[in-house]
Order: structure tokens, then sequence, then C-alpha cells
């Protein structure tokens, strides 16, 4: 399990990779891009701020809670800080598992709790 | 007792501060102390209905009861992505 918060740019390979093992037949990557639109209006870029330690302590929550229902799988979960342009990379989540039926499902939900 | 305030965006932008010390009656709940910190950041008073708040890094209801030296984090309404 891999929870990183940052400033810097998300470094996508080191987060595969970071799942990555001789075991897992399925890699499954999602990407939060900052999009020009919100509720119905533009968007011109978007500043990201988090209470740090309660941030890493959910973002590990949301891992464990995708470990419990697919025990299988290895995760890895960054979030940018910071501002944002249009186009960049605000999330990863990296999921690996053994199949690829898993890695999609444990994924989705990843992404689905984290923005509950 | 004492409780430790710390606020985040726009909340802070509001209170003009992003940590405060506050004294509050013990046994307070987490809605008497917001009660009390609106009273003492006007500006920010009008905002805080619609904050979540976190107690020692664990999302709290109002009626949390406080204890002495406690974390109260105040985190306005975000906008998680939509489906």
């Amino acid at each position: 399990m891999n929870i990183i918060l940052t400033h810097a740019k998300l470094d996508q390979d080191a987060l595969t990779a970071s799942v990555t093992k001789p075991e897992n037949g399925g890699l499954v990557t999602f990407l939060g891009v900052t999009r020009n639109h919100n509720e119905g209006r533009h968007v011109e870029y978007l500043e990201y701020e988090a209470y740090e330690e309660m941030a890493l302590q959910e973002l590990k929550r949301v891992a464990e809670q995708a470990k419990q229902k697919w025990p299988e799988v290895d995760i890895a979960i960054a979030h940018r800080l910071g501002r944002l342009e249009i186009g960049e990379v605000s999330l990863v989540i990296a999921v690996a598992a053994p199949h690829r039926k898993e890695a999609f499902a444990a994924c989705a939900f990843a992404v689905d709790i984290l923005k509950e | 007792m004492q409780v430790q305030v710390r606020l985040f965006a726009i909340a802070r932008e509001r209170a003009g501060t992003s940590q405060a010390m506050l004294d509050v009656p013990a046994h307070s709940d987490v809605a008497q102390a917001l009660s009390m910190l609106g009273s003492t950041y006007p500006k920010l008073s009008p905002l805080l209905a619609r904050c979540m708040v976190a107690v020692n890094r664990e999302y709290a209801q109002r009626d949390h009861t406080l204890h002495d030296n406690d974390e109260l984090a105040i985190i306005p309404p975000v906008s998680g992505g939509a489906q």
C-alpha cells in the first residue's frame, strides 16, 4: 500500500511500479484530471488544499477498504495539492491483481469511496 | 478546557488565521464550540453551518462531546467530483 500526498507533479510510472508484482496479471490505473467545467460553470484552474494528517489517514482508509473487499489486490493512491491547471492530473489510483476483474472492480470502488 | 482549532481554506480566510485556541466550558460539545468560534470570528459565523468538523482527525457530529486539548478542525464544503 502506497499512499502519497504531494505538491509535486504525480509520478504515474512510480505508482504503477509500486503495485507491480510477478503474481499480478492485471494493472488498472485511474487518473483524475482537472477539467474545465463544474456544475455548469467554467473552471480556470483548481487549487487543492488538505488537512494533511487527516487526508493521509482517509486515503489509507480507502485503500484498506478496497483490500478488505479484494484481499489479493495491491493499491497505490496519490493526490496532488496546490494549483492545478486544466488537464493536469490531480489523482492517481493504481491497482494490480492476479486477474483483471478484481483490478478493475477495486479501482472503481476506490475512486467512488474517495469521492464520497 | 482548551480546544485547538484548525481552520482550512475559506474558513481560514474568513477567520484570518489557520489556528486558534478556544476556551470552552467542561463537557461542551462541538455545537457549543462552533458557537463560540462564530462569536470570536464574526466573518466565519455564516459559513460554519455548512462546514464539516473533525475532532482529533475523525469526522464528528455537532453533539460530540469535547475533551481538554482536543483538536477541532473546521472543514468547509468541497465539491468532490461529480458522477
